[in-house]
């Protein structure tokens, strides 16, 4: 036995103890995980397929197709999600550019600005909403005591509302990805397009926003993804006119005897989102690949 | 308000320093004004004069207590609730049966009380104005809630089917001594909905709390709302422009009742009985005009003619009502639900 192969099983030794040390500290994690995540997921995965009688069933599925409400449920959620996560990249991205232009301490500052709001509680920020935008709220009587319109308009008690309270509070998940991005981008990439005789524009387009791809994509899919489960603001903006999943989960809690009917609409909430975080990765890395084809 | 409570209920009992401290109980209730009366008029006096302690909590209804019974952690001794979902939830086996040898009924109004579930207060499901709206002289019957002509403006509805039907038949023309015959079949309930499904365009809200409607009447975010005719005396106080007519309400009545498996089940009943005696329930009117279920509680002197005429028990009252049946709540509500969802998604 040579020198270099005792050397070669050394090191695997050497590694696969390390393997077994990183583990076991990983172990408490992976085990909390297992109690608080996966156990509860399964649970509600099996109750689902549970009837009101008690036996297997498929009959919180087959309502779920009979009544068309769910579908309808379904189509408000992706519908409000999509919305919400457009809106937030038409306001972040822009934002998080500025801020990543500015010096670093007048750009920390502005992050400040966009975390304050995220420390503040939910419901609060939410209530404060329904007080800004309801029919004699501080935005209609001042626009109205500024004669900038006459009839009081309806922001809130509509997907309007919703909408408006829910891209204030995604905001900061899209912009502190995208500005991360962006801050990380080295700007002589945009010298070397310039040089090479490239507009801003052109520079702008080509070279910053591709390099940003992967801050963008993470901020809007974590936008989306907490859309889909979102609860409290659009129950209380939408003034019960728009009805999404979360909501449909808690009034079958309320009305159906059993789990089922509930959770069965989780486990299909759940599989979309998987199916679509699935498509998103494949996406996410052809990406990756066509940007490093370059 | 919750820690102000118990401080006030712990001052109590220093003040009774004889009595037992060791008894507790954990009352759930809906919170806002509603809580609050019941705070002042029952818990705080009977937890002093009984030496039981009391913690409040709010909770959002039945399906806390269906979550704490199924996975066998109740934390929860006495609940407040509304007839219906206590009739259906101690059907379903989420209560303890009470102990009517325990909490004494004799002069309790007879049909007030089930199983389950003892009567607390009887109150109303009424139609409310904005009087600036529409002056003293707002809608008269639920008809009139439905003529957006005559009273053109934004109405709200509540957002589940307790409550939302029986409206929905008298303003399309069903007397109400047949609202129940009706709505005893499936085409009964369409036919209540379609009705809803009319004035659709100028519901702006459905509304999901008592607290909810009564904050919608105040800030004037809509002119007319259905709702419980307590929380509309109490906004008024505070200055709301609102009113509302008996005519053609629903009577019902909220009623406390004891979670299978509570931790401190004899002494919530021993509770029961205490806060449903006379002496207490007549105290219940001065903060909420809700009515007493104990008839006792209007021969203390404690309820005065005036009050009386305006609480929805009184005889007056009461007779221009419909009362709300149980049996049609247990036998329909789950698949009238279901319809009433489906038509506010639409």
């Amino acid at each position: 036995m040579s020198a270099t192969n005792l050397n070669a099983a050394g090191l695997r030794r050497d590694e696969a103890a390390e393997r077994l040390a990183l583990f076991g500290l990983a172990s408490p994690a992976l085990l909390l995980v297992l109690v608080v995540m996966v156990i509860p997921v399964g649970w509600l995965f099996y109750v689902s397929f549970i009837g009101a009688d008690g036996n297997f069933s498929l009959e919180n599925y087959v309502r779920m197709i009979d009544e068309k409400s769910y579908f309808r449920i379904f189509v408000t959620t992706f519908e409000v999600s999509l919305l919400t996560t457009g809106l937030c990249i038409l306001i972040g991205y822009p934002l998080a550019y500025f801020m990543s232009c500015l010096p670093v301490r007048i750009a920390n500052l502005c992050l400040i600005t966009v975390l304050l709001p995220f420390w503040t509680s939910l419901l609060v920020r939410t209530y404060a909403w329904l007080v800004l935008l309801q029919k004699k709220g501080l935005v209609n009587s001042w626009a109205i005591s500024l004669g900038l319109w006459d009839e009081p308009i309806k922001m809130v008690h509509n997907m309007t509302g919703t909408l408006i309270g829910m891209v204030h509070i995604m905001l900061p998940f899209l912009i502190l990805p995208v500005y991360g991005a962006m801050r990380s981008i080295d700007r002589d990439y945009l010298k070397a397009a310039s040089n090479l005789g490239a507009s801003p524009t052109r520079a702008f387009w080509t070279v910053f926003v591709p390099l940003t791809t992967p801050g963008l994509f993470a901020g809007a899919l974590m936008v989306f993804v907490l859309c889909l489960g979102f609860y409290v603001t659009p129950a209380v903006l939408g003034g019960g006119r728009v009805i999404l999943v979360s909501m449909k989960i808690v009034s079958n809690i309320e009305l159906f005897v059993n789990w089922g009917a509930a959770s069965a609409l989780g486990v299909v909430l759940l599989g979309i989102t998987v199916l679509i975080l699935w498509a998103a990765s494949r996406f996410l890395r052809l990406e990756q690949i066509a940007g490093g084809g370059h | 308000m919750k820690l102000s409570l118990t401080l006030t209920v712990a001052a109590g009992l220093m003040a009774t320093t004889a009595l037992a401290q060791d008894k507790t109980v954990t009352i759930a209730s809906w919170g806002g004004s509603y809580q609050e009366a019941q705070s002042k008029a029952l818990f705080a006096p009977a937890a002093a004069n009984t030496g039981i302690a009391v913690k409040e909590e709010t909770y959002g209804g039945m399906s806390d207590v269906r979550l704490q019974v199924s996975t066998g952690a109740v934390t929860l001794d006495i609940v407040a609730s509304g007839s219906g979902s206590a009739a259906r939830a101690g059907a379903e086996g989420l209560l303890e049966p009470l102990d009517y040898s325990v909490i004494d009924v004799s002069t309790f109004y007879p049909t007030l009380k089930s199983e389950y579930c003892v009567g607390g207060d009887v109150f109303s499901t009424v139609y409310a104005w904005n009087t600036k709206t529409y002056g003293d002289n707002g809608p008269q019957s639920w008809a009139d809630f439905w003529n957006v002509e005559k009273f053109p403006g934004k109405r709200a509805y509540r957002n589940k089917v307790a409550g939302a039907l029986e409206p929905a038949l008298m303003a399309d023309g069903v007397a109400p001594e047949d609202v129940y015959k009706v709505l005893d079949s499936e085409e009964g309930i369409e036919r209540a909905i379609n009705k809803i499904r009319e004035l659709k365009p100028h519901i702006d809200v459905f509304w999901s709390s008592g607290a909810q409607h009564a904050q919608l009447m105040k800030d004037g975010e809509v002119d007319m709302t259905t709702g419980w005719n307590g929380r509309f005396d109490n906004a008024a106080k505070d200055g709301a422009m609102v009113k509302y007519s008996f005519n053609q309400a629903l009577l019902d009545y909220d009623c406390f009742a004891i979670p299978k498996g509570a931790p401190n089940k004899d002494t919530a009943m021993a509770f029961l009985a205490e806060i449903s005696k006379p002496e207490y329930q007549d105290d219940l009117p001065k903060y909420i005009t809700y009515g007493p279920t104990n008839k006792a509680a209007f021969d203390t002197g404690e309820i005065t003619p005036e009050v009386a005429a305006m609480l929805p028990s009184s005889p007056a009252n009461a007779a221009m009502q419909l009362p709300i049946s149980l049996e049609w709540y247990i036998k329909w509500e789950t698949i009238a639900d279901e319809k009433y969802q489906s038509m506010l998604t639409e």
